[in-house]
């Protein structure tokens, strides 16, 4: 039973005021270098959420524009505006950061989230009247606390200051006095990752169109830890968002990788549907307040805004073949291995070259490649260049070296096989995933038949060795036929239909 | 550059000498490989890592340069390196990487 894209959500959460306070090049920034005119100029290049409504790449990301229609736009969309600033999207949302701040308090189990009640009050009535969340969600809401309350636990006991418009408005406590790994900075952070997993996962199960119930298992890979000291990467992520999401039957567990986690629980995900172990199985990711603002130096030295002002999340919804949905086909499946070698050569045949050639298809056979996705608007400033181009030349040298492309085609296939890259600069979320729903709505509308979707991971930064990694997998269009108990529809057709040719044959023989 | 690579590079400068170490790039694009070897020669420009304010002037190359090219098996090089330097901009990063070695190379 192969599996499919059952639907997707992504969404975005618009956070200026974590850029400041939770980015870590700005934490590090007010540790060696306190008084930098960085810090100082900072403040005055947030983007306003009327601004990030109408940035084009974000519009894109949640659905409001196809990747189309924002290559049409060029390449560097900062100085323009979408005519498009809907909040939500066809895949998600783009959340403002005052609904977020209570939706963190909604996914705090340990009371360490402390809200000014003031705030509270004034921002209750949208988190109650928000399409996707049900009494069981917001009867989870506190009233708050007076906001003294929340400066003694800020000024004396180390909490992580939540704040909106520059103002202090609450707080995440430690969750124990000594245990780095409940510290107020950890909890800060996955906190944030747990109420953005659960956002994504709600549009994502309603974006496909089933019942809570039916989710039978969650795969969180957000690059976060959560646990105690004596377990720093227990987990799991997975299970708490599907609690507050209200996915009863529903267990899970996390999967890491860095960038290349959401490839490889895809992978894991669409293979526990083929070997029926369940039948339908979300995979999600919530954002990372390390990376807000992580080439704001550079952005702030060129002029620009502050583009790294978004939390990223994305869900997708694996479940067993409907005949409709695009397929995960698990016979074509890139990675690199312990022995592939670090050289981007070997790193791109492994991932790219490799597995195609090996069901004997080349590099020019696949419809639409979706490498680090990776938003150039936010990378060309800071000296990384456009990350999706650098892919997509990359595939095309090898298809060039391999001789599956002439050499003067290299141009044409970067725009035939290739896309803008849309999305935040957020690790995991770049990576390959976001074109999954809109290569599953260009399927389904019969204008796309393959896309493959590649991971690609920089392990070396977690120091436990300095190998790479990667993953890929092809995503196909539904041939409409549905495997029952590993015998087709049309052959089940046939097998009747020669049965009856057979009895026909027989009776005709008796006859004479 | 990486705060923990500047670290590695310093360290290695201190064991073995200045004049004894040659740092290699592989960076995409031209202003990331001069910024990564105004690091390693002039001090972090970023003024974030431990090269802040220290110079060590040491002999840097980009992977890609004509010097280091010449000093590898052709074969291996064809095969590490020959699909990238069809992807990169080579000129432009040889001549990024020649201003910063005028401009702040020791040895």
């Amino acid at each position: 039973m192969n599996s499919v894209i059952k639907g997707a959500g992504y969404i975005l959460v618009h956070t200026p005021d974590m850029v400041i306070h939770n980015g870590t090049t700005q934490t590090t920034e007010r540790v060696v270098n306190p008084e930098s005119e960085y810090l100082k100029e900072l403040p005055s290049h947030l983007r306003s959420y009327e601004d990030v409504l109408a940035y084009w790449p974000n519009q894109t990301y949640i659905g409001n524009v196809t990747p189309a229609q924002l290559a049409e736009q060029g390449s560097t969309w900062v100085e323009l505006k979408c005519p498009v600033t809907d909040r939500h999207g066809k895949y998600g949302e783009i959340m403002p950061q005052e609904e977020f701040l209570l939706l963190m308090q909604i996914c705090d189990c340990f009371d360490v989230v402390k809200l000014d009640k003031d705030f509270v009050a004034a921002h209750k009535a949208a988190i109650l009247e928000h399409p996707l969340f049900d009494e069981s969600i917001t009867s989870r809401l506190h009233d708050g606390v007076e906001l003294s309350e929340i400066e003694h636990f800020v000024n004396e006991e180390g909490a992580e200051g939540l704040y909106d418009h520059d103002k202090l408005v609450g707080c995440v406590k430690r969750a124990h006095d000594i245990d780095h790994n409940l510290s107020a900075h950890v909890m800060h952070e996955n906190l944030v990752s747990k109420a953005s997993s659960v956002l994504a996962l709600l549009h994502g199960i309603k974006n496909a169109g089933i019942d809570k119930a039916e989710i039978e298992y969650v795969i969180d890979c957000c690059e976060e830890a959560c646990g105690d000291m004596n377990q720093r990467g227990g987990g799991n992520f997975a299970k708490a968002a599907a609690e507050i999401a209200g996915l009863a039957h529903a267990t899970g567990s996390d999967t890491r990788g860095f960038c290349a986690g959401p490839a490889h629980a895809i992978v894991e995900a669409a293979s526990l549907v083929a070997a029926g172990t369940y039948k339908t199985v979300a995979v999600t990711a919530g954002g990372c307040t390390a990376k807000l603002g992580m080439n704001g130096k550079d952005h702030v030295k060129k002029g620009l805004p502050i583009l790294e002002d978004m939390l990223g999340g994305f869900c997708v919804i694996i479940s067993q073949n409907d005949g409709v949905n695009p397929v995960i086909d698990l016979s074509i499946l890139g990675r690199h291995t312990v022995g592939t070698g670090s050289a981007p050569q070997a790193v791109i045949g492994a991932l790219v070259a490799d597995p195609l050639a090996r069901v004997g298809l080349k590099i020019t056979d696949i419809d639409k490649y979706s490498p680090e996705m990776q938003n150039p608007d936010i990378t060309k400033p800071a000296g990384a260049g456009d990350v999706p181009l650098a892919n997509y030349k990359m595939i095309a040298a090898l298809a060039v070296k391999n001789g599956d492309l002439d050499r003067k085609e290299m141009p044409n296939f970067l725009t035939e096989h290739g896309l803008v890259g849309w999305a935040p600069t957020q690790g995991h979320i770049p990576s390959g995933v976001p074109f999954i729903g809109p290569a599953r709505d260009e399927m389904l509308a019969g204008e796309l038949n393959t896309a493959m979707i590649i991971g690609k991971g920089s392990l070396f930064l977690g120091r436990m060795t300095n190998l790479f990694d990667g993953v890929s997998f092809v995503i196909r269009k539904n041939s409409g036929e549905v495997d029952e108990g590993g015998v087709s529809t049309e052959k089940v057709k046939k097998l009747i239909a020669d049965s009856f040719r057979q009895f026909a044959a027989t009776l005709a023989a008796d006859d004479e | 550059m990486d705060l923990e690579n500047q670290k590695r590079v310093k360290d290695f400068t201190e064991e073995f000498g200045p004049e004894n170490v040659i740092v290699i790039l592989g960076a995409s694009e031209a202003e990331a490989s001069g910024l990564a070897a105004e690091t390693v020669t002039n001090g972090d420009p970023t003024f974030a890592g431990p090269l802040t304010g220290v110079s060590l002037g040491l002999k840097v190359y980009h992977v890609c340069e004509p010097e280091i090219k010449d000093e590898v098996d052709p074969a291996v090089y064809d095969e590490q390196v020959g699909m990238m330097e069809m992807v990169l901009d080579v000129d432009s990063i040889i001549e990024e990487m020649k201003s910063i070695r005028e401009q702040y190379c020791k040895y």
